[in-house]
């Protein structure tokens, strides 16, 4: 076991775990944060997107021994109101299905939207390609993104 | 008294609705003695149940105990209970907004609250099959309106007026004179009106709705997009420890020996338990043999299994290749099999000349891999009473399951039902929440059991392969005078029954018997092949094989006759009426569960879906200027649809689908965004049973590991758009979750071949 100071949300917070445990169960499991979802646990499937530093990664395949002082921002953080503008542009389209992926989706979108605030449809396409979903909700994700390219 | 335990068997096939007389529910009145029972619910104020009547196994009318479904306390709160489970399809929210509008309240500020696992509460609560809104639709209007009156009538005594002068809008009673009043404020006065006799209760006008019929946002929409929705593995309890489980790799395997020592060395783990497992078969309820390691966190759990020594007897099928049984049973359809269905002579009509196509067609197994894999929580307290957490599709199968596991009485189970990250038939069976209970048990500790995604793909209950050759004769007029259509794989019934060789008539009922055409001889046969691994049902069960088959065989018999498919299929349903197969089954008709008089097979309803899907799609104009246009029709779960799809290729040689349209015919349309969603989602879904899907076994053991082995489509394979253009209509209203799948699988490949001029025989096609 090994102490880690994190800055979650914000916020400083000191786990002790395994330094191989991937920050998605040290986020889960050990400091409760639920918005993270597991769907595959070797980067395959986005379910786990979080942000460090404002970049989308997999939380399931990234050993909390390798945050260091990077920031991360959960869905948790993005705003717990639904107050961010791809949060907004989600409920406005409707998103969601089953709901299990979405989360990760708002992520990886919130990312694309920070590094490139007016993406082609294109441009959507090939940085949401590593974010699954099984019921079928790429079309909303799209527009959802278009739409809340426009507060960008 | 209606005891679930007596039912010693559940319906065959959970995901068609089990017989139940029609609109036999009734709204009552609370007593004080039910109103005690309803915990949480009861804050006060005016209660109303839904009495449900269903068939119990010998066919007998069973009366529910007391249930409740809404609620209006004196704060104005207006609380309705959603029984069926969310899975994605939106039904959590379209039921309880059925009620609400008959009501009158302020859909805003409308609660729902999931009702706990408990069919003598709740009715029926097996939430598969596409039959929540078709099963619930009058009940639900029936609950709201009788509350309506009430409301009405005590408002009407209050303010000495005429009831016929009051109406409800907004969750208040508004009189014509400008007097208004809140629910709240009527509750206690409510309370004593006595009840409206249920034939006589009128219903809104369907012009008058605010709700149905409309696009209404899914309750948990914000709660999802800030990640506070709860799902399976999201629930959290004081002392839980998570179980992560080695399960036999082959069916049937079984543990010789383990050695627990490395796994208990793993920081964190604190137990490692064996499972007794169900051998050959399987069985749908049941727990696989396995051996499961206990932890403080889940990744203590997943490294402590990668630690675990375990000696399998792996049994016989350890030799099973599913790639060699798809050749036998290719091999068995060009012979003679079970004759299912016959209508005229078919040999003899081949005999007399003119054309002869017979192609074939095979589909993989397919694993459903929602992307929530299964989880539960359990709970076995001292006593040995049990409480469950789990994303079940079916509460009362998990009950009675987790009951027979644990040797407690039914009643001893509660169980709580969360949101489910995706279900598609997966999470009827409860084989992963009477692991929780086993190891809950066993351990003395609350317990979560959390599959990886490769669990999930190694031991999921799946979409059976198949192998299917059509037949079809073109007399010397080129007119279409003989179809035979062989199909044949393990049979869903063959995993918990291994004497089950041929598909059942409920299978044969998915999109294969019910074949509509005016085709004079028609011969359908069935071959025998076992279950080597757990088959289950998947969104549109055989509907997906047999739509396969059937609807590239019919485009390639229009190119063969050299007109339109469109036009082909339209004159071959000549005038319009309602099929009923008589005299020409060698077993029953299913329908879905639904008597024929109350929900016929009409033709004219398939005619108008394939008239509107040309229309809309612009079909002559797409074809005559080139584009590669497929097009498709399939009736199933009771619901209507004709699909268009377009393809291109992109430079880079990838396929693009640009455009898909849809025309549906569902009956009345309850909440049409999620309509629309279903289809949306569908034609997605079901891209990836075309073009990157596929379970394969080798030596027992499915070779898929996660999703670079099993593909799932990513955002830049989906079709880019998806029109849904809903027929109008005020017949009775079907279910959307599984219809949208079987037409898109032929439109896609018949699309696909105008691209390429290959034809597709086999799934998935790798583009
Ligand atoms: S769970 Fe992390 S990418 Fe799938
Ligand atoms: S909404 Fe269900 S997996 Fe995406």
């Amino acid at each position: 076991m090994e102490k880690f100071t994190l800055i979650i949300n914000g916020n400083k917070q000191s786990v002790e775990v395994q330094p191989d445990m991937p920050l998605l169960w040290v986020l889960r499991d050990i400091l409760d944060l639920k918005g993270a979802k597991y769907g595959c646990g070797q980067g395959l499937c986005g379910s786990c997107t979080v942000l460090l530093d404002d970049v989308a990664i997999r939380s399931c395949a990234y050993p909390v021994s390798e945050v260091g002082d990077q920031k991360i921002t959960t869905i948790e953080g993005l705003s717990n109101e639904g107050k961010h503008p791809v949060q907004k542009a989600w409920v406005e389209h409707v998103v969601p299905q089953c709901g299990y992926c979405q989360t990760g989706q708002i992520m990886s979108a919130a990312a694309l939207l920070k590094r490139n605030p007016k993406p082609s449809e294109e441009e959507i396409e090939s940085a949401m390609a590593g974010n699954l979903c099984r019921c079928g909700t790429y079309n909303r994700i799209k527009e959802a993104i278009l739409t809340a390219s426009k507060s960008y | 008294m209606f005891h679930p335990k007596d039912l010693t068997m559940l319906p065959k096939f959970p995901f068609l609705k089990s017989k139940a007389p029609e609109n036999k529910s009734k709204v009552f009145v609370p007593s004080r003695r039910d109103f005690l029972k309803m915990g949480s619910l009861a804050t006060g104020g005016f209660l109303l149940g839904v009495n449900f009547q269903c068939s119990g196994p010998k066919g007998e009318l069973i009366t529910f105990a007391p249930n409740v479904y809404l609620s209006i306390d004196s704060d104005n709160q207006v609380t309705i209970i959603a029984h069926r489970s969310e899975m994605g399809t939106g039904i959590r929210t379209s039921l309880p907004m059925i009620v609400a509008d008959e009501l009158g309240a302020d859909w805003s500020k409308v609660k729902i609250v999931q009702a706990e696992g408990d069919e003598e509460k709740y009715g029926d609560q097996n939430t598969d099959g596409s039959y929540s809104v078709r099963m619930f639709y009058e009940p639900m209007r029936k609950a709201g309106a009788t509350a309506r009156h009430m409301l009405v009538a005590a408002a009407a005594k209050k303010w000495n007026v005429d009831a016929s002068e009051c109406r409800t809008e907004m969750g208040q009673v508004v009189h014509s004179g400008g007097k208004k009043i809140k629910f709240g404020d009527l509750v206690d006065l409510a309370q004593e009106i006595e009840m409206p006799d249920q034939e006589s209760i009128q219903l809104k006008e369907f012009s008058s709705y605010k709700l149905i019929g409309k696009d209404i946002a899914i309750y948990d929409n914000l709660d999802i997009a800030t990640g506070k929705a709860v799902f399976g593995a999201d629930i959290d309890l004081p002392g839980m420890q998570v179980a992560v489980v080695k399960r036999s790799p082959v069916i049937g395997a079984k543990v010789r020996s383990f050695n627990d020592q490395k796994a208990l060395a793993v920081p964190g783990v604190t137990r490692v338990v064996k499972i007794e497992g169900a051998g050959i078969p399987p069985g749908l309820d049941k727990a696989l043999e396995g051996v499961a390691v206990i932890a403080d966190n889940t990744w203590a759990a997943i490294k402590g299994r990668e630690a675990l020594e375990i000696e399998w007897d792996l049994g016989p099928n350890q030799a099973y290749d599913s790639e060699q049984q798809l050749e036998e049973m290719l091999a068995s359809t060009s012979r003679n099999g079970q004759i299912r269905r016959e209508r005229g002579n078919f040999n003899a009509a081949r005999q007399q000349g003119g054309q002869v196509i017979e192609r074939t067609y095979l589909a993989p197994f397919y694993a459903h891999a929602t992307m929530e894999p299964p989880a539960a929580i359990a709970h076995v307290h001292g006593d040995g009473t049990c409480e469950i957490w789990a994303p079940t599709q079916h509460p009362q199968w998990a009950r009675q399951a987790v009951a027979q596991a644990l040797d407690i009485d039914y009643q001893d189970v509660k169980m709580n039902i969360t949101l489910l990250g995706g279900g598609f038939g997966r999470k009827s069976k409860p084989d992963f929440i009477v692991e929780a209970a086993l190891l809950s048990k066993a351990a003395k500790l609350p317990v979560r059991v959390q599959w990886t995604r490769d669990d999930d793909l190694h031991h999921d209950f799946y979409h059976a392969q198949s192998a299917q050759r059509i037949r079809a004769v073109l007399d010397r007029n080129g007119n279409l005078s003989g179809w035979n259509h062989h199909t044949v794989f393990p049979a869903i019934g063959a995993t918990a029954n291994a004497d089950e060789v041929h598909p059942s008539d409920g299978e044969l009922g998915l999109g294969c018997i019910d074949f509509p055409y005016e085709v004079p001889n028609i011969r359908i046969e069935t071959h025998e092949s076992k279950a080597h691994t757990r088959i289950g049902w998947l969104r549109s069960v055989s509907n997906i094989h047999h739509a396969f088959a059937i609807s590239c065989m019919l485009d390639e018999v229009a190119e063969a006759k050299g007109v339109d498919p469109v036009d082909f299929l339209m004159s071959m349903l000549a005038e319009d009426k309602n099929l009923t197969f008589e005299g020409e089954l060698k077993g029953d008709f299913g329908n879905y569960g639904e008597p024929l008089d109350k929900f016929p097979w009409n033709t004219r309803r398939l005619r108008g879906v394939i008239e509107k899907v040309a229309q809309a799609s612009n079909w002559k104009q797409a074809v005559a200027d080139g584009k590669n246009v497929g097009f498709a029709v399939h009736k199933s779960f009771l619901t209507y649809v004709a699909c268009v799809v377009e393809v291109t290729k992109a430079d880079n040689g990838q396929l693009i689908i640009p455009e898909v349209h849809y025309a549906v015919d569902c009956g009345i349309g309850v909440n049409t965004d999620r309509i629309r969603s279903q289809f949306e989602g569908g034609a997605q879904f079901a891209t990836s049973l075309v073009l990157t899907s596929a379970i394969t076994l080798k030596n027992g053991k499915v070779q898929q590991n996660n999703f670079d082995g099993y593909q799932i489509i990513r955002m830049p394979q989906a079709p880019k758009k998806t029109h849904i253009h809903l027929i109008e209509s005020m017949e009775k209203p079907t279910g959307v979750g599984e219809p949208p799948v079987p037409p898109y699988i032929p439109a896609l490949c018949n699309a696909i071949y105008k691209l390429t001029g290959e034809r597709i025989y086999r799934l998935p096609y790798k583009a």
